[in-house]
């Protein structure tokens, strides 16, 4: 669940990083393989477009390795891929979208006000294994695709992909509080848009699904 | 004695709640308002409801051949 599915060892991927700038090029790859769901869905977290995201994530591992010497490692090679992907997703939206006013750099004082959570008194719990419903996971799309870029980014980034408040930040180039207050956003927001569905919707097999997790 | 929480507070709250990131006496301040307020506790639940589901990984599927033909892309472009 983690950003990638089996997160190789800082020394592994140091190795294969030496052999990248010595001109491997396979090593690349080897490299990469690791993050490309993670890349893929940064890119689309942006575009929101699977055919624009997949084009992104391949122009962006592409700048990846060209850039590869340049990468300072301070930070995780993960953390630097996504960041990558992401201002190269921001500049291609904005060029398709120029004709159309959005800001996609909000300033760091964005006011992000106060999201009143809609009442609904009782949600209970959506059990994991009606993920493997289309609808449910099909709603739970809609709903994130309904965010503002900023909010759905971040919220993509930190909970669909697990990032830390700090690598989320580092990725979109703003402050962990900024990340901290957009993600307080984007959740209640896609909370509020799944929870009708649920009372009685996103169980509609009365409980008889498979318990393989503990929640 | 427990000072207390308006919901607005809470709700301002929830997400930081939710990953553990609050000092100890706010933490326990949403705690003893959650005990008495079945709406913010629903708001609470749900949202933790939501970041457990989307953790998951299922709801979002990489588009099929994605990885080949990221393999061709990085490995098309060499010797040129």
């Amino acid at each position: 669940m983690a950003v990638a599915r089996q997160q190789p060892e800082a020394s592994v991927e140091n190795a294969l990083i030496e052999r990248v700038i010595a001109g491997d090029r396979e090593a690349f790859y080897e490299l990469i393989r690791p993050y490309e769901r993670a890349i893929y869905l940064a890119a689309h977290s942006v575009t929101q477009n699977p055919a624009d995201a997949e084009e992104i994530a391949q122009e962006a591992a592409l700048k990846a390795f060209t850039h590869l010497k340049d990468f300072r490692r301070e930070s995780k090679f993960s953390t630097w891929i996504i960041q990558i992907t992401i201002n190269e997703s921001r500049m291609r939206h904005r060029k398709q979208r120029a004709h159309l006013y959005e800001s996609l750099d909000e300033p760091e004082t964005t006011e992000d006000g106060n999201y009143m959570p809609r009442d609904c008194a009782d949600w209970r719990e959506i059990p994991s294994e009606a993920l493997e419903r289309k609808e449910l996971r099909d709603a739970i799309q809609r709903a994130i695709a309904s965010l503002a870029p900023k909010y759905r980014e971040v919220f993509m980034l930190r909970d669909v992909q697990n990032l830390s408040i700090a690598d989320t930040a580092k990725a979109l180039n703003i402050s962990e509080a900024n990340v901290k207050t957009r993600l307080l956003r984007a959740r209640l927001q896609v909370r509020d848009a799944l929870a009708p569905g649920y009372d009685g919707g996103w169980q509609a097999g009365g409980g008889s699904w498979k318990k393989v997790r503990p929640w | 004695m427990i000072v207390e929480i308006s919901c607005l507070e809470v709700w301002k709250e929830v997400s930081n709640y939710i990953d553990g990131d609050l000092d100890p006496e706010l933490r326990r301040r949403i705690e003893e308002h959650l005990k008495v307020c079945r709406h913010c506790t629903a708001i609470v639940d749900g949202t933790r409801n939501v970041v457990r589901l989307v953790a998951d990984g299922q709801s979002f599927d990489l588009p099929q051949g994605f990885g080949e033909r990221l393999k061709r892309r990085i490995l098309g472009e060499s010797g040129d």
